[in-house]
């Protein structure tokens, strides 16, 4: 990790930026260059990234974030039913909502710390969903989710031209949001996202939340009122999860429950840990991979497992075969869980930490080599 | 009345179960300071306990059925009939309660290994990584059990001599619409069984005045040349027992699948949280409080005024009392206050 330094950060910025717009190009050797997981690595990058603002800065761990992004689906949905198929204001709708929301969840839970922070949080996203179910079915349209029909009244749109044949698509002045103008959309979404992100790192008012996170109680005998501060972080990310959210009904304008459950909660915590909390790109690093592999060995089954192992002998290839049939197709949650499990006993630092690890490592043994000794750790920055 | 006599009824055996969890979570909280968010899944594996000893005595072989006449007709007979006759048939639907002898040694036998096996390299790391990798661990066993047993629900039926209701309301002279399953009292009568085999274990065993001793002050304790962690290891087999346990009586009530343990851990960690973070009498009671109270709020006459309250009651209940008494119902001073 370089020096953050203004010049280091415009570098990174843009070497994020060539990444992100790229990726069609550099992820299509691993298979991976196809719109709709394109859009799914822009989208749970900017869930992940958001998450990131509140757990990596501030430490607090919320259960809950999923709720932001069902709100957010929602939002944007109901947008594209009564206004217009026009993303923009979709995405407006559905991050401000999410950050009303956020508003009001944030004020209850930050009242209370650690654990009792995480139940909280996780108590009012399974409020959310419990509620989507039952009650709300009105708005949420309960276990089928909430869709596009043929009488929604979008006034704008009808207003400007009559509706067409058919249920209209997700537009961006006339330019349809599937396939790769979709990506686009999301990545540069995610560029924004990513560049706010940065921003809050090198703020004062992020140094702030790492102050609150090193040591609360210090930052109130400093005359802090925390409380603020927390909020604003909390409303940032539950705005990105909102954002997110909006941007997967773009994608494919429906919208679920199941998106507010605390496994998605869940979730979004794994890819921010596999990736390094409280790192600038970690998050996103986290959320590709995961998209990435959910992707791969969902599809996987036991035939394309044969093909792979036909080159064992045969008996040791029905045990290969059976053995990692566990870990693929319906049994991804496993690898999911086991995964976890590995990255939070061993590199809780996550991968980016493993990259640093081993950069010192050969940092370390080159300076060896010349003969510099190094007793002290290399300080890193 | 009688309504509300029901409601209190209705919510005593989903209580207990939620008592017994929320006591483990505690103990184990208690003792060793670790946030356990595998432990639902040890209620689920309790549970599977029962359906796998069911699925083992119920091993058939296709013989010949003797009551047809006209051609060769097969039925499925289990072994147990066939070796034992009418006493294997009577063990088979015995097998729910008989589950227990299973359960008590390969969920003490789960439990050591986990303890020994990842969370003791957890006491010194922050909660919230004892929180993701446990429940990491969650997904993992809820993930196996889902290989092993399917992804259905597996009914479990409770043995007939407890099939029926039992006729509360006569009994106290409340009119005969006041009936509560039998087997339904058998779980109260068996929580409130094992709440107190915990508690007596605690208070009246000189191994467990050391436990108590250890939670309080584990350091002095360990200066008397008293080996506390092993204590404290056999302490957590016992909380895997309890909520193993729990979860085989559970099984008649409600058919087992393999993401029972994550719906109960969820609701159980509300319910430790209203009891007060390492108070067992808070555990236990804010188990059985939070059970009544979601059974009432599922009575129609409240549903008309409350659209919806049935779903969220509990965490509703965990948001006021979390802001209004933050340590919870008994909670102690300082404990997991940060």
């Amino acid at each position: 990790m370089s020096i953050p330094s203004p010049r280091n950060d415009w570098i990174l910025m843009a070497v994020f930026t060539a990444a992100v717009l790229a990726m069609p190009v550099w992820l299509a050797p691993i298979g991976a260059a196809y719109p709709d997981l394109l859009q799914k690595f822009a989208i749970f990058g900017i869930f992940a990234i958001g998450f990131n603002i509140l757990f990596g800065l501030t430490g607090y761990l919320s259960f809950g974030h999923a709720a932001f992004l069902g709100v957010g689906s929602y939002a944007a949905v109901w947008s594209f039913k009564l206004l217009t198929m026009n993303v923009l204001p979709a995405v407006l709708f559905g991050t401000v909502l999410a950050g009303l929301f956020a508003v009001l969840i944030g004020f209850v839970s930050l009242r209370r710390s650690g654990i009792y922070f995480s139940i909280l949080t996780l108590a009012f996203a399974q409020m959310s969903y419990n509620l989507a179910y039952s009650v709300l079915t009105p708005i949420t349209n309960g276990e089928t989710g909430l869709q596009l029909t043929l009488q929604d009244p979008r006034v704008i749109d009808n207003a400007i031209s009559a509706p067409g044949e058919g249920l209209p698509w997700t537009e961006l002045f006339g330019i349809k949001m599937s396939g790769y103008p979709g990506f686009y959309f999301c990545a540069v979404m995610l560029i924004i996202a990513f560049f706010i992100s940065l921003r809050i790192f090198r703020s004062p008012f992020g140094m702030m939340l790492l102050a609150i996170k090193s040591n609360q109680t210090r930052m109130s005998y400093t005359g802090f009122n925390t409380r603020p501060y927390l909020l604003v972080a909390f409303v940032i990310s539950g705005m990105y999860a909102g954002l997110a959210g909006s941007l997967l009904a773009v994608t494919d304008p429906l919208a679920g429950a199941e998106r507010m459950q605390w496994t998605a909660s869940g979730e979004v915590v794994l890819m921010t840990i596999l990736g390094g909390v409280g790192t600038l790109v970690g998050p996103m690093l986290g959320a590709g991979i995961i998209k990435y592999f959910e992707n791969i060995f969902s599809a996987y089954n036991d035939q394309i497992l044969h093909g792979i192992f036909a080159a064992l002998p045969d008996g040791i290839e029905a045990v290969v075969v059976a053995v990692t049939g566990l870990f693929v197709g319906e049994g991804w949650h496993l690898t999911l869980g086991a995964l976890f499990m590995i990255i939070v006993i061993f590199l809780p630092g996550g991968l980016v930490e493993g990259a640093r690890r081993i950069k010192s490592f050969f940092v370390r043994r080159s300076l060896r080599r010349h003969g510099i000794r190094t007793d002290q750790p290399v300080t890193r920055v | 009345m009688d309504a509300f006599l029901l409601q209190v009824l209705n919510g005593l055996d989903k209580g207990g179960a939620y008592a017994l969890i929320a006591l483990g979570l505690t103990l184990v909280f208690g003792t060793l300071g670790v946030v356990n968010f595998a432990h639902g899944a040890l209620f689920m594996l309790g549970a599977f306990c029962a359906v796998s000893l069911q699925q083992l005595l119920t091993i058939s072989k296709k013989i010949k059925d003797p009551s047809v006449t006209f051609f060769d007709a097969f039925k499925e007979t289990p072994y147990m009939e066939i070796w034992f006759g009418d006493a294997g048939t009577a063990i088979i639907s015995y097998s729910v309660p008989l589950s227990i002898l299973l359960a008590i040694p390969v969920m003490l036998l789960v439990g050591l290994i986990m303890e020994r096996g990842l969370i003791q390299f957890f006491y010194k790391r922050s909660h919230a990584e004892q929180i993701l990798v446990t429940f990491g661990l969650a997904i993992v066993i809820q993930e196996l059990i889902k290989v092993a047993f399917g992804a259905n629900p597996i009914p479990q039926a409770a043995p007939p001599i407890f099939a029926g209701t039992a006729p509360v309301g006569h009994w106290i002279g409340l009119g005969d619409a006041v009936v509560y399953p039998w087997w339904r009292m058998i779980y109260l009568f068996f929580s409130g069984v094992v709440i107190f085999a915990v508690f007596a274990f605690l208070r009246y065993t000189t191994y467990g005045m050391v436990v108590r001793a250890g939670m309080a002050d584990r350091e002095t304790v360990g200066l008397l040349g008293i080996n506390i962690q092993r204590r404290f290891t056999i302490v957590f087999g016992i909380a895997a027992v309890v909520a193993g346990l729990a979860g085989v009586m559970y099984t008649p009530i409600l058919p087992p699948d393999y993401h029972l343990g994550m719906e109960f851990l969820v609701l159980s960690f509300v319910v430790v949280v209203v009891g007060g973070m390492g108070s067992l009498p808070g555990a236990v009671s804010a188990g059985f409080l939070l059970g009544i109270l979601q059974s009432f709020a599922s009575m129609n006459e409240v549903k008309n005024i409350f659209p919806g309250i049935d779903q969220i009651i509990i965490y509703l209940v965990a948001v006021v009392i979390l802001l209004v008494l933050p340590r919870g119902l008994m909670g102690r001073k300082g404990v997991m206050e940060s």
